[in-house]
């Protein structure tokens, strides 16, 4: 559990973090959105000592994260920064091998942290572990940024925009991982991101901050459905609203009793993928399937349409 | 298909060297001509190889104890502690170059006596300020997200010091030394007038007794070093550069 209480961050006389005070439950995951400069690197900076906040107080479980010294407090934490930093000197491997390092961890355990990682997030550890970072693309470099994050297998994972270098195929098999990982091992995490829909996919809370400020945090539907402020509102995205409300329901719990005709979809996919089928396919019904393949029922595009409208 | 013609100059360059040092007597006649009245054509009154080793030892130490002081005080005022003695250090070490030499000499010489060491304080002075400039200009260059990563990581202050600040400024701090090897090469020929044991002295006795051959030879051989010592070092510079990633770029 982390505790943001009253956190503040001036330099000199700008205030670039305002009076910030949330809580991340444990084993879930905060998704901080804003515009840029609005104090999202800041906030997360200070809650692994990077920067030091000028008035307010972080706890980690319960611990004030002065406790302990800076640098001890650092290899607790994975730290994804943005725009990768990893560093052009050290090969792939040794990068990833970064925290387990000063850790003290022996080599055996660490060769096979860094190959299952590599693994992981589709590097073939023979070919990629002796590259050097210069020798990746983009959007390898910022697979190697978030498998040294996660190496040391921290309790507390901070992301910095760690998605944006990717295409939107490798992006959404990163944040699969990245679910699965939160789930297996209950991993705290906080997320920046400039994507909308990675944070209604990815938070179990969201937090809106505006020029320093906090203006909301809540569940995802919750800020799609009741917008703080008119600034919410716009970087929820107006247009998209019905869709991404959508998009958080599974296809089981809009499901009706009855039968449709055609191609089947599986009952644990999006209510926004269903309905994107029902209307590319001109069905008014689909067939849902359960986990043994076998038709439980349909979803309808009338039923769908009720579930997307603003909720009371 | 060019590409084998710098190194194969380079190797004659070096084998010529060699050959000179040690058996300069092969060379007689082609300096004959720049004597006149039968004044000898190789300098005799030390021998040239001894002299090419210890004006090379001169340099070097000169060159080891420049850096390892002018590294030190380069890391010392990039750390948040040192940040206020930056200006102070940076004219204490243009002091040191503003000196002529000569006059380095001069001074040194009562307080040291003659010999080798009012030489190496002169060459240690002049050593100081390029790799000191070019310390500092590879500690406080370094790409700001590495190191924030490598804080992020949690490397203490020495950890970010020895495994990344000074491995990534490696390139930038070689040229320093590289030039200053370079200034020291040359320098060192005027230790010889407070009786330091280099090349100088050849080149002090071909103008003493205006013997132009002596002249010459002194002059080649430290040119010849100062152009192999260069070219050897540019070349572990652009090694150290692709390594760290900086060269790649
Ligand atoms: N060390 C610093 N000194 C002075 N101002 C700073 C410093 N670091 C950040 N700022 C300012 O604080 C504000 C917030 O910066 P921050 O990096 O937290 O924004 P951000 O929300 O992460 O933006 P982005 O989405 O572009 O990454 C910016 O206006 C920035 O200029
Ligand atoms: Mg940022």
């Amino acid at each position: 559990m982390i505790e943001i209480e009253g956190i503040t961050k001036r330099y000199d006389a700008t205030t670039v973090v305002d009076d910030v005070s949330m809580v991340i439950e444990p084993r879930t995951i905060a998704v901080i959105v804003g515009t840029s400069g609005s104090g999202k690197t800041t906030l997360l900076r200070m809650i692994n000592r990077l920067v030091e906040p000028t008035s307010g107080i972080i706890k980690l479980d319960g611990a004030d994260n002065r406790s302990l010294p800076g640098y001890e407090l650092r290899r607790s934490i994975g730290y994804a920064i943005q725009g990768h930093g990893l560093f052009p000197h050290r090969t792939v491997a040794q990068n990833i091998a970064t925290v387990p390092v000063l850790l003290g961890w022996d080599k055996d355990r660490i060769k096979a942290r860094v190959d299952e990682l590599m693994t992981l997030y589709q590097l073939d550890p023979e070919a990629f572990g002796p590259r050097y970072p210069h020798e990746l693309s983009g959007g390898q470099q910022q697979r190697v940024g978030v498998a040294r994050a996660l190496a040391a297998e921290p309790n507390v994972l901070l992301m910095d925009e760690p998605f944006g270098a990717l295409d939107p195929i490798i992006r959404a098999k990163a944040q699969e991982d990245l679910l699965a990982i939160q789930k297996r091992f209950g991993t705290t995490i906080i997320l920046v991101t400039h994507d909308m829909e990675e944070a209604v996919h990815m938070g179990d809370k969201i937090a809106v901050m505006d020029a320093g400020k906090l203006v909301q945090y809540a569940k995802p539907a919750e800020i799609l459905a009741k917008p703080a402020s008119a600034f919410v509102e716009t970087l929820v995205g107006a247009s998209e609203r019905p869709f991404r409300l959508l998009s958080l329901g599974r296809v089981r719990d809009a499901m009706e009793k009855g039968s449709a005709e055609g191609e089947a979809i599986p009952g644990d996919a999006s209510q926004r993928d269903a309905l994107a089928e029902l209307l590319w396919s001109g069905r008014p019904a689909l067939p849902v399937t359960g986990a043994d393949g076998k038709p439980i029922g349909r979803v309808t595009v009338d039923g769908l349409v009720k579930r997307a409208a603003r909720p009371a | 298909m060019k590409a084998w013609l710098p190194s194969l100059l380079r190797l004659a360059l070096v084998m010529l060297l060699v050959a000179f040092v040690t058996n300069p007597g092969w060379f007689e006649p082609l300096l004959k001509p720049l004597t006149e009245n039968n004044a000898p054509v190789i300098y005799n009154q030390g021998s040239l190889l001894t002299l090419t080793l210890l004006h090379l030892r001169t340099v070097l130490i000169a060159t080891v104890a420049a850096t390892i002081v002018a590294v030190a005080l380069a890391i010392l005022v990039t750390r948040p502690a040192g940040a206020e003695f930056l200006p102070l250090s940076r004219s204490l070490v243009n002091i040191g170059q503003t000196f002529p030499p000569v006059a380095v000499l001069a001074l040194a010489v009562p307080a040291v006596g003659f010999g080798e060491k009012p030489t190496l304080i002169a060459l240690f002075l002049y050593g100081l300020l390029p790799i000191f400039e070019n310390a500092l200009t590879g500690l406080t260059t370094l790409p700001a997200n590495v190191v924030e990563a490598a804080r992020g990581a949690g490397m203490t202050g020495w950890q970010r010091l020895t495994k990344v600040e000074l491995p990534l400024s490696a390139p930038i701090i070689l040229g320093g030394i590289r030039l200053s090897v370079v200034i020291s090469l040359a320098t060192a020929t005027i230790g010889s007038t407070v009786a330091a044991k280099t090349l100088g002295e050849v080149i002090i006795a071909g103008l003493l007794s205006n013997n132009l051959a002596f002249i010459l030879q002194g002059g080649l051989i430290v040119a010849a070093l100062a152009v192999l010592i260069y070219d050897g070092l540019s070349a572990i510079e652009r090694y150290t550069a692709r390594r760290m990633g900086r060269g790649a770029e």
